[in-house]
């Protein structure tokens, strides 16, 4: 049936649907990225998204609020107040417009840049800082808020996110998780387990790839031969859809449909927004090893918070005092979650041991107890 | 002799050993372009090109299984796998096929494969970027498993590795990547696989360590001689698999009392199994129990508390202590 | 009570567990429609319909990282891997993940997980198929391993690790699936973890064994009680955390300690367990541990694989030396 796969990686034209198979439709439907905002700010139909005022100058809160705690945590890092952080500056509307468009009661998974998301859902700040900053606490996510604690290993957390949603559609939940991952992602065992498993179970999963073209300093390209991130989901059964990534409006109304689609049974879709990572993969790389400024500049350029904002203005929603006295609110709140981060009280060494298990068993208890016994013969603390 | 530091001496084995011989090849995550997260394959790809200076996708399962192919094609690939906690999603490569497949094919197939990966704590990195992984690759029979504890070491053991006609797992102490320098010898230096170091020599304790932890031992054992006036002799064990029993058996037949220095986890570890060696070979020169000085069995903690959970100077020599008080 | 083989016991535990918690779900290769490759969950599809009995695409990594997911959202999943040498595609899944969630999340999240799989020799299969990997898994703190050696404990200690709100690796013994019948206890039947079995008393030497082994054990003790040495066999039933306590005061009773198990010896489980002895009872030691086990090889195929399984001979072979000290 799947006869068009010569024709889709060849070509970006719309092939044409074989008649009286509607039901697989979108197999075939993979067209050019889904674009609302042009670079420009202007939009590219006619007609207006329909998306209310208030969300849209929310989300560009978060996004302006997601740069500055970028900003501040790379710099945190330099001063050595911060551990390794993998910065998100650039793919601020994928993340914001992905996660605003869920609701409440839909689960989020992270893999590590995920920072902004995490935010916009509700934890904190300060709580994300403490995760960098070396503190298991910073894993802690408070109750009420049904987002997943970070996950390093590249792909891994797409098969829990299959799992939440494959436990929720069995007890009868009406509720959609979303995952994320990157580029290279696409490339492990674990992101094939996972959309595979989601296909034939029909869970409710959004698979949001956010590919920001490299893996540390692999390009896109070479990662897979693929013309594109979204066609994989051609081979698992279900749509995949990509759209611009550094397009807010784009992300939160394709995540939209996706998730009304999998709360209504529709099963789960593969989103690759497409975006650019305009800093190093972490604190511990250099970019500048493997990419061109030139490229830079190109993204640079379309750099989703100007984009944004140049659409707001053409609105009349938005003005450059507005904008001012965001950015000095956004900055007073980052440094307060620092002030918070900082003086977050200091930890006992029980945090090591509690959380392995529900109830220590003898060999842990007995570590800990052996522990406590060197410090207090050292005086309290290691020895220099 | 160039004065050289951990990560600049496993580059300097790796050069050597692609120069000398065009059948090995690097290929792992960021090994070419980028020279490697922490710089091990600098220089490569603009020597030997992007034929032997491979930059993969990112997937270990498929770094490690495409390396097997390599290996038993006749090429002598080293794979780097970037940290100790992505070893795993290549775990069943690895376990059930790298270390079988000479088995197997009853010798038809070898696989010559060295599969680097710097591991261990200390270096305050995110989680599954601190782990001690060894006990799970010394426990799988048909691998090597290779630790080198100074730079001089790396070199020498690299090549060794290299050339070896067996699947080599090789960790390196990320810790000390840049801890330190040392005079390692210029060109072609292998240090045999199979056979510890005595690092220094004593006669009232043996404190065995391995990676990171033989400095840890060292400095344990001059704190105490300098305080305490107690003399103790610190193994590096340097190769884990095979285990050189003869350089521990003439330790401690000569001091009767046994320390080990561990990162891992403490239970099911491979301290326990020397631990068990020990008991059951020596039994009868052992004055009393093996002192195990080891991390714990959680996870490894966040920078913020790995300090606590790393074996360091003051509970290895008071590991020595207690074994002294026996 | 109800005679029962092994695999039937695991069958009634899952049966009976299913019947009183409505969040238990199994899935696996094969679990559903064909009730599983040793027949462990036969039966249980069409009593509790496909959305409690999933049967899943061949991959075992999906299975193991999307039950992770099931469980942090409170369903309790019991996982059936089907041979236990294909566990390890899901080792990252299990050590990175379902070992360390609570942890990660100092306890928001919790994984009260199931792994079943079959392990160990001497059913003449293929290849990967005879492996015993338990000491993979008791190297990870925040797992569980935990592994029957009877059919009345297969269902309790089953039973225990489903209620247990930690994620456990329970390897089924598939040598002994069965090999004998017992009376199983009908219902709810539950033996605590962590609990070691005195499965004979003895007072000359300890023999400690699991799952397979410990009928070996109980052979070889046998053979020495006829040649007036009295052996004490210890079951560990649970191996992860150790019954250090029984351990302990076993070996301090007889003074000798022997074990037995089927996985390469180097960094085996037995190393452990001659490591706590050699920690908290040298001192009672007349003799040192010694260990009969498999050899530092690759698990021969069925031709040379009772060679490689330690056997009742084999066991007092050691068992004489030991008495030689």
């Amino acid at each position: 049936m799947v006869k068009s796969s010569k024709t889709r990686t060849g070509s970006r034209k719309p092939v044409a649907k074989p008649a009286g198979n509607n039901r697989q439709d979108h197999l075939w439907s993979l067209g050019p990225p889904v674009e609302i905002l042009r670079p420009d700010g202007r939009t590219v139909a006619k007609e207006e998204p329909d998306i209310a005022a208030d969300d849209l100058l929310k989300m560009y809160r978060w996004m302006v609020n997601g740069r500055v705690f970028d900003e501040r945590a790379l710099k945190l890092q330099r001063q050595g107040r911060l551990g390794t952080y993998a910065p998100l500056s650039g793919q601020e509307a994928a993340q914001v417009g992905s996660a605003y468009a869920l609701e409440q009661r839909d689960w989020l998974f992270p893999s590590f840049r995920e920072h902004l998301a995490l935010a916009v859902r509700g934890q904190s700040w300060s709580g994300i800082l403490l995760y960098h900053g070396g503190s298991e606490e910073g894993g802690r996510v408070p109750e009420g808020i049904n987002n997943f604690t970070p996950s390093i290993p590249i792909a891994t957390q797409i098969l829990h996110a299959v799992g939440v949603a494959w436990a929720a559609k069995l007890r009868g939940d009406p509720i959609v998780t979303l995952v994320y991952f990157g580029d290279g992602g696409t490339s492990e065992g674990d992101f094939h387990e996972g959309m595979n498993f989601a296909g034939v179970f029909q869970t409710p999963t959004i698979f949001f790839c956010q590919n920001n073209q490299y893996a540390i300093s692999l390009p896109r390209a070479r990662q897979t031969r693929a013309e594109t991130l979204a066609q994989k989901a051609i081979a698992y059964g279900f749509e995949g859809v990509q759209v611009d990534g550094n397009d807010l409006l784009a992300v939160y109304q394709t995540t939209r449909q996706a998730m009304e689609k999998a709360r209504q049974g529709g099963g789960p879709t593969l989103i690759e927004a497409l975006t650019y990572r305009l800093g190093p993969h972490t604190t511990a790389d250099d970019p500048t090893r493997y990419r061109q400024d030139e490229e830079l500049q190109h993204w640079q350029e379309r750099d989703p918070l100007i984009r944004m904002r140049l659409y707001l203005e053409r609105r009349g929603d938005w003005d450059e005092a507005r904008e001012t006295a965001l950015w000095e609110e956004a900055k007073a709140d980052i440094a307060q979650s620092v002030t918070a981060y900082e003086q977050a009280p200091a930890r006992d060494v029980e945090e090591i041991f509690k959380y392995t298990y529900a109830e220590m068993p003898w060999n842990l208890q007995e570590q800990l107890a052996d522990l406590r016994a060197y410090l207090q013969e050292s005086g309290g603390q290691l020895p220099e | 002799m160039a004065h050289l530091n951990l990560v600049q001496a496993v580059n300097q084995a790796l050069l050597t050993e692609m120069a000398r011989d065009e059948r090995v090849l690097v290929l792992g995550e960021d090994v070419g372009l980028d020279g490697g997260v922490f710089r091990a394959t600098e220089g490569l790809y603009e020597k030997f090109g992007p034929q032997r200076a491979i930059d993969t996708p990112l997937a270990e399962a498929g770094i490690v299984g495409t390396a097997i192919g390599m290996a038993v094609y006749g090429l002598r690939p080293v794979c780097e796998l970037q940290f100790d906690g992505f070893m795993l999603p290549a775990f069943d490569q690895i376990l059930s096929h790298a270390s079988r497949l000479r088995g197997r094919s009853r010798g038809r197939f070898q696989v010559p494969l060295v599969i680097r990966a710097p591991y261990g704590g200390g270096i305050r990195a995110l989680e599954h970027h601190s782990e001690s992984p060894e006990q799970f690759y010394v426990h799988i029979p048909g691998l090597k498993v290779v630790i080198p504890a100074t730079p001089a070491d790396a070199k020498g053991l690299l090549i060794s590795a290299i050339r070896d006609p067996d699947p080599v797992v090789f960790l390196e102490p990320k810790r000390l990547y840049r801890a330190f320098r040392q005079e390692v010898p210029e060109g072609d230096h292998a240090i045999p696989l199979g056979q510890a170091r005595v690092a220094r020599a004593g006669r009232d304790v043996t404190l065995i360590g391995w990676g990171a932890q033989v400095h840890t031992a060292l400095q344990a054992a001059e704190l105490l001689a300098a305080q305490e006036g107690i003399s103790v002799e610190v193994l590096d064990l340097r190769t884990l698999s095979p285990l050189d029993l003869e350089t521990i058996s003439q330790s401690v037949e000569k001091t009767g009392r046994v320390v080990i220095a561990q990162e891992a986890p403490r239970s099911f570890g491979f301290s326990s199994e020397l631990t068990a060696l020990i008991t059951e070979r020596l039994f009868l020169h052992l004055e009393g129990p093996v002192v195990r000085v080891t991390g714990f069995d959680t996870a490894m903690p966040y920078f913020s508390l790995e300090q606590y959970y790393l074996p360091d100077v003051g509970r290895v020599a008071r590991g020595v202590r207690q074994t002294l008080s026996a | 009570m109800a005679q029962l083989n092994l695999v039937q016991a695991v069958n009634d535990a899952l049966r009976s567990e299913m019947q009183l918690d409505d969040r238990l779900v199994i899935l696996g290769e094969d679990v559903g429609v064909d009730g599983g490759v040793f027949r462990a969950t036969e039966g249980l599809l069409k009593q509790f319909g496909p959305r409690r009995v999933l049967d899943t695409p061949l991959s075992e990594v999906g299975i193991v990282g999307s039950s992770i997911g099931m469980a942090a959202y409170g369903l309790h999943p019991v996982v059936e891997v089907q041979f236990s040498g294909f566990l390890p595609p899901a080792f990252d899944q299990i050590v990175s993940h379902a070992a360390r969630i609570r942890w990660r999340s100092r306890g928001r999240y919790h994984l009260p997980l199931v792994v079943r799989a079959p392990y160990g020799g001497g059913i003449r299969s293929p290849e990967h198929h005879s492996e015993s990997p338990e000491a993979f898994y008791a190297h990870v703190g925040g797992l569980k391993v935990v592994i029957p050696s009877t059919p009345a404990d297969a269902k309790g200690l089953l039973i225990a690790a489903i209620r247990d709100p930690d994620p456990v690796i329970f390897l089924e013994p598939k040598h002994i699936y069965r090999a004998f019948r017992q009376e199983v206890p009908e219902g709810e039947y539950i033996l605590p973890l962590g609990r070691a079995q005195i499965a004979q008393e003895g007072d000359d030497l300890s023999l400690f064994a699991w799952g397979a082994m410990t009928q070996i054990a109980l052979a070889a003790a046998e053979e020495l009680d006829q040649a007036g040495i009295s052996a004490e066999v210890v079951d560990l039933r649970t191996i992860s955390p150790l019954d250090a306590e029984t351990i302990v005061a076993s070996v301090r009773k007889t003074g000798r300690a022997l074990i037995v198990h089927e996985a390469p010896r180097q960094g085996g489980v037995g190393a452990e367990v001659a490591a706590l002895i050699n920690d908290k009872a040298l001192m009672s030691l007349q003799a040192p541990v010694l260990r009969v086990a498999g050899f530092d090889t690759i698990m021969p195929l069925l031709q040379l694989e009772d060679y490689y399984l330690p056997d009742a001979g084999r066991v007092v072979r050691a068992a004489r030396r030991l008495m030689t000290y």
